[in-house]
């Protein structure tokens, strides 16, 4: 049995698969999203998999600002999740809500409703910020897998 | 029996939150609610607390796909407000970085179409071949996709000689490449038999619910907001692509052509490049009101604004292609196969951002 977890831990950190949400994005950060799957850069020679069911996912890509509306979506997307999982918010609405921040219809940041490990800066974040952030998020899973 | 099944807000084909309701009777469509939110921010009331020249970022991040056309769009406003007379060296450098923006939109839409029916390696061909267009705008401007080259009175950033030169040999690549997946788009047997005949809408139909852009031309009306002659559209010369089918492999070759159009306009209008200043000062404030149409790779875009002599705007109301196209996708779906739905939400190539900014 230790050894099934122990090749699970360790397969979770070399090939995590991921999920993208946009919560309220420009498509901006979306289409970089999708730009780091394709050809140019393909974070699959990695062992990242798009997913797009949340429980399949260890990683969730949440690009935007959140809203009254979208944030049962995200909230509910979250805790469909199997754990360990990490959660990486890109661009700077994301961070803070950004150019966004003062709209009547913006809560702020993604972390004002999920717990969030990586922050990806950019307004857009280029595609090699946000394959830094997957392998940022990697290391969390990294140290749990140490934590035994 | 009657079946309800949820599509969306997260789901594998779309890129972005959109709900709706599918009435499904044995696999068959018989009805469809939409449900849309998800992404509203309320951008246009920002216009209360930026100011006029601020608000062009604000405008260029209604949509990330179309942000030079949104940006273009909105300083075409402030300067008819302003009777401000742009150089012709920034219209045409206006066109082009529009046009580069169509090119890299409609490529990245038969990559997503491509994934829609399945064929992955298409979706990977496509994306391919726009990095490429990715790579012309970061190296002309600075930036992949918001390149923020628009601003009253002209533009920012200026094309040397050796850049253009670089930018048309880019462009051969393009072209190529374009023209390498025609073949798999176009004449395939199965992706024909998966876009043939799918979601008619007729001509009569197209007009009556106000379909806009691509959507539109697919259904064989010649209709451009380019045929107006904003920016240097005028001078280069423009036809609208036109395709008479009006189903989703209509749409789909459309925009196939446009995509080619487009290198073609952009090779034009470098070739006319006229020599002189790319920005002129602007003095005073916006005041009045104005009306404004351009297109954008969805269709047609309308700007509103009212100025009161103030710094702040008074009022800014953005009209949006995908809102225009919304009516005509719920009359496409009724009757249709529920495996074909997502083929048919992405022939009208919607961007949930632009529509409820």
């Amino acid at each position: 049995m230790q050894f099934i977890k122990n090749f699970i831990a360790k397969s979770r950190a070399k090939s995590p698969w991921i999920m993208h949400f946009d919560c309220g994005s420009c498509n901006g950060c979306d289409i970089e999203v999708l730009a780091c799957l394709t050809p140019m850069y393909d974070v699959e020679r990695f062992g990242v998999v798009n997913v797009g069911n949340p429980k399949h996912a260890d990683v969730l890509l949440v690009t935007g600002t959140v809203n009254p509306r979208n944030q049962k979506v995200l909230r509910n997307l979250y805790d469909q999740m199997p754990d360990p999982k990490g959660v990486i918010a890109i661009g700077s609405c994301g961070l803070s809500g950004g150019i966004f921040r003062d709209c009547y219809n913006v809560v702020g940041g993604v972390d004002k409703v999920i717990p969030v490990d990586v922050y990806v800066p950019g307004c857009p974040a280029k595609p090699e910020a946000i394959i830094d952030g997957v392998v940022k998020a990697l290391g969390k899973f990294e140290s749990l897998r140490r934590a035994g | 029996m009657k079946t309800i099944v949820p599509f969306g807000p997260q789901h594998p084909v779309l890129p972005e939150p959109i709900h709706l309701n599918l009435e499904v009777e044995n696999e068959i469509v018989t009805g469809a609610i939409p449900a849309i939110g998800y992404v509203h921010r309320g951008l246009e009331k920002l216009c209360e607390i930026r100011d006029f020249n601020q608000m062009i970022q604000v405008c260029e991040r209604v949509c990330g796909i179309c942000s030079a056309i949104h940006a273009q769009c909105y300083c075409q406003c402030i300067e008819e407000m302003m009777g401000v007379e742009v150089p012709d060296r920034a219209r045409y450098l206006r066109t082009i970085w529009g046009e580069l923006h169509r090119m890299h939109s409609h490529l990245l839409w038969l990559g997503l179409f491509a994934d829609s029916f399945g064929f992955e390696s298409l979706f990977m061909q496509c994306w391919k071949i726009r990095e490429k267009v990715m790579d012309i705008m970061e190296a002309t401007t600075g930036n992949r996709v918001v390149i923020s080259v628009n601003i009253v009175g002209g533009v920012r950033r200026n094309l040397d000689p050796e850049q253009i030169r670089w930018v048309l040999s880019e462009l051969k690549f393009v072209e190529e490449g374009v023209k390498s997946v025609e073949a798999a788009l176009l004449e395939d047997y199965t992706v024909k038999r998966r876009l043939k005949g799918k979601g008619v809408l007729t001509k009569e139909d197209a007009l009556l619910l106000g379909a806009a852009g691509p959507t539109l031309r697919g259904s064989n009306v010649a209709q451009d907001m380019r045929q107006l002659g904003y920016a240097a559209y005028g001078e280069i010369g423009f036809e609208p692509v036109v395709e008479p089918d009006g189903d989703s492999y209509s749409r789909n070759k459309v925009r196939f052509r446009e995509t080619l159009q487009s290198i073609e306009l952009v090779r034009r209008a470098i070739d006319k490049l006229p020599e002189g200043d790319i920005s002129v000062k602007v003095k005073g404030r916006p005041e009045g009101e104005v009306y404004h149409r351009v297109e954008q790779p969805r269709g047609e875009c309308v700007y509103y604004l009212r100025g009161n002599g103030s710094k702040n705007l008074e009022r800014l109301r953005i009209r949006t292609p995908t809102f225009a196209n919304i009516p005509p996708l719920l009359t496409m779906l009724p009757g249709s196969e529920l495996a074909d739905v997502p083929v048919l939400i992405l022939s009208i190539d919607p961007c949930v951002s632009c529509t409820e900014r």
